[in-house]
């Protein structure tokens, strides 16, 4: 058997030097699609058509089969993410503590549903299973930082804020 | 390494901190930091440079009450300071050695008293991210005993004495599974620590991960000596970040103090463990569907048997034990099976951790005896409902687990108890509910989740959940009808016995409990109505749900 030669790397974009660092590591083996995927989207922000092919490429696993393990977790994005992004916790301790008005309160102010972003790109508005921050339930991640017993004020305040930035 | 050098580290930590008069020790867990932790270290370090005073400012992981926090302890005098902010950093360097501050004290000895701490034990008293902190607590002691003076066999009879059971939920013997996977032929065999914490509104994994990594890693290295592997994986969630942090981290120090690797403290013992990280997916909290997940491909569990123990990953005997389990492990080997035996119930033995949140007055992390009543942890440990509610139930097991009603709080706290209640112990979580909380809308809220996280594979929890939670909704909207409840509870026997994993099987835990304790709920929805807690939306939604059922 000729030995496996990787495909090149998309472009000369550095990023795509630590997505291959990744597969090099894991000698390129089947088993690192799951941690490649991440190093794309912790790289690039989310995952596109393009890094997609190009790690089962590299790791040779059918593309259906990539494409079914990035549609399978929930951490993975298929979007780019906005310029700023506010995530609601929807785990139970936050549930009980009235999340979903939280949920609510920013859909109406942002005039769209969670998982999604606004359409100049700005705001994105998601919720997470659970960060375990549950002991200051209801939580809000914003940009990634936690904040803990959030109101719909302190919401829509930041939401106005990243608004007029 | 070995046991003297490992002496002559604590020894060196132990001077160290005795040249200074005062250790200051802050809480900088998830909760803590969210409330400004961070900026108060900060201070408290300027404000020590500046007193002269000698005093060592320690960051440590989860103290327990995140309610409270952020938290500081003084030590030697063990004073515990609440709500502490960077303005108050000064205050309490200049009253070191001159009494506490009396305004920042806070009174939860009831809280601790009732609490007996083995997984948390260092927790709030080392820093989790320098090893020989850890050494000086007793660390790694265990795994250098364990293989200078024990046999893999007497490691494992230690541990069927301690009659440990499994603290990812399930319960089952760790003795008997980690027996299994070392009668289990062939030379490459794995071990696996599960800290994919998937369980919404429970985060004990996370702070023993995060506040004292190597505890974990230690506990995996003697199951590996004790069972034969040489190759450990910690499957974590991607969502935890700083657990991945603090365990990377752990890790690389435990190789450069030659306590991973190769020929470990001197004897023919290799092993090592990598980081895997979950993507969010909480059916990978199945062994199988995890097991699927580090070799990279979709989390879909597999039918057992074969069982993970005779053929795991990539086909070889395999390990696999929750972060808890794990953290249990050092303490038994050092002090004996007996003794961890002596604590607990008849059938559940040790302590439990719970991440009790919700409706309570003291939020945050316990760990109790297994036996003792739900009352005293939510009335003397948790502090009672606060704002004059009243207690409806506690919820436990998550999305597998039910709701016990307040009339139950007798009942003690172990497996089989809360079983026969038609909860489980679960992974720990525990969330209390109040007057406000509507029974109906809880157990859809649990429905709507194992729906979207069921993996697809077999029909009944795909089908079965999306059912479960159609005819909630309909309750919940007031539009259902008397008739919905026997489907409900035929659906709950089918999804039940039908499922191919803990995920369907257990899915309808939720529905079954408030059925059992809060059927005039679902009948003030169905009959009347109307919500008695004045969660559901009911006049509002009746119109377009009739258009939306799908039955």
């Amino acid at each position: 058997m000729p030995a496996f030669t990787p495909p090149p790397l998309p472009s000369d974009d550095k990023r795509w030097k630590i997505v291959n660092g990744t597969m090099r590591k894991n000698g390129f083996a089947r088993h690192a699609l799951i941690e490649t995927l991440h190093t794309v989207q912790s790289s690039f922000g989310y995952l596109d058509d393009d890094s997609i092919r190009f790690v089962a490429r590299s790791l040779r696993v059918p593309l259906s089969q990539a494409y079914g393990v990035v549609t399978f977790y929930h951490y993975f994005s298929l979007k780019p993410p906005g310029k700023h992004t506010v995530t609601i916790c929807a785990g139970t301790a936050c549930y009980i503590k009235g999340a979903d008005k939280l949920v609510a309160a920013a859909e109406k102010r942002l005039g769209i549903p969670q998982g999604q972003t606004t359409k100049d790109g700005k705001i994105s508005l998601m919720t997470a299973r659970c960060v375990g921050a549950c002991s200051r339930a209801p939580v809000v991640l914003r940009d990634g930082e936690v904040m803990g017993e959030v109101n719909s004020e302190q919401v829509l305040e930041q939401l106005e804020r990243w608004a007029v930035e | 390494m070995n046991i003297e050098e490992l002496e002559q580290i604590a020894e060196s930590v132990r001077l160290e901190n005795a040249k200074y008069d005062y250790e200051v020790n802050v809480c900088m867990d998830l909760a803590c930091a969210s409330q400004g932790a961070g900026p108060l270290r900060d201070e408290l370090v300027k404000a020590a440079e500046k007193s002269g005073k000698k005093v060592l400012v320690r960051r440590t992981g989860c103290m327990g009450p995140c309610s409270s926090g952020p938290l500081v302890r003084v030590d030697p005098e063990e004073t515990l300071y609440h709500h502490v902010h960077a303005n108050h950093a000064e205050a309490i360097v200049a009253s070191l050695g001159d009494g506490p501050v009396p305004a920042l004290q806070c009174d939860l000895n009831e809280h601790f008293d009732k609490q007996v701490r083995v997984v948390l034990e260092n927790a709030g008293y080392i820093d989790p991210e320098k090893i020989d902190d850890y050494i000086a607590c007793d660390g790694y002691k265990a795994l250098l005993t364990a293989l200078t003076e024990m046999s893999p066999n007497t490691v494992i009879q230690q541990i069927t004495d301690s009659g440990l059971r499994g603290r990812g939920g399930g319960g089952y013997p760790t003795g008997l599974k980690w027996g299994t996977v070392a009668k289990a032929g062939g030379d490459l065999k794995y071990v696996i620590c599960n800290g994919d914490e998937g369980d919404p509104g429970a985060f004990m994994d996370r702070s023993v991960m995060e506040g004292d990594p190597h505890r974990v890693i230690e506990g995996m290295a003697i199951a590996a000596y004790a069972v034969g592997a040489s190759k450990g994986y910690i499957y974590v969630r991607a969502e935890y970040p700083v657990a991945v942090a603090r365990l990377t981290a752990g890790l690389r120090d435990a190789r450069r103090r030659g306590l991973l690797g190769n020929g470990i403290c001197g004897t023919t013992f290799n092993f090592d463990i990598e980081i895997r990280l979950g993507a969010g997916a909480f059916v990978c909290g199945e062994e199988t569907a995890l097991i699927a997940s580090i070799e990279g491909k979709r989390g879909t569990p597999k039918p057992r048997p074969p069982y993970p123990a005779v053929s795991g990953l990539w086909g070889k005997p395999t390990l696999i034990n929750n972060v808890e389990t794990y953290a249990n492990i050092a303490p038994i080997i050092r002090k004996g099976g007996k003794w961890f035996a002596n604590m607990g119930s008849e059938r559940s033995k040790g302590t439990k951790v719970f991440a009790l949140t919700g409706k309570i007055t003291n939020t945050g992390l316990v760990e109790v005896p297994m036996g003792i009543k739900l009352r005293e942890i939510i009335e003397v440990i948790g502090g009672g409902v606060p704002g004059g509610h009243t207690f409806k139930a506690v919820q436990t097991g998550g999305p597998s687990g039910g709701c016990i009603p307040a009339e139950m709080f007798d009942t003690p706290v172990d497996y089989e108890t809360l079983a026969q209640l038609g909860s489980i112990m679960g992974s720990g979580g525990m969330i209390v509910m109040d007057d406000t909380s509507c029974m109906v809308n809880v157990a859809r809220f649990f429905i709507e989740f194992c729906m979207t996280e069921s993996c697809g594979k077999c029909i009944p929890c795909r089908a079965g959940t999306a059912q479960m939670f159609t005819l909630l909704t309909r309750i919940c909207n007031g539009g259902g009808t008397l008739d919905d409840l026997e489907l409900l509870e035929d659906l709950c026997a089918t999804v039940k016995e039908a499922s191919l994993c803990g995920l369907g099987q257990t899915a309808p835990n939720p529905v079954l409990s408030t059925l059992k304790y809060f059927r005039n709920e679902y009948i003030e929805h169905i009959v009347h109505k109307r919500c008695p807690a004045g969660v559901c939306n009911i006049e509002a939604a009746v119109p377009e749900v009739q258009a939306e059922v799908l039955a």
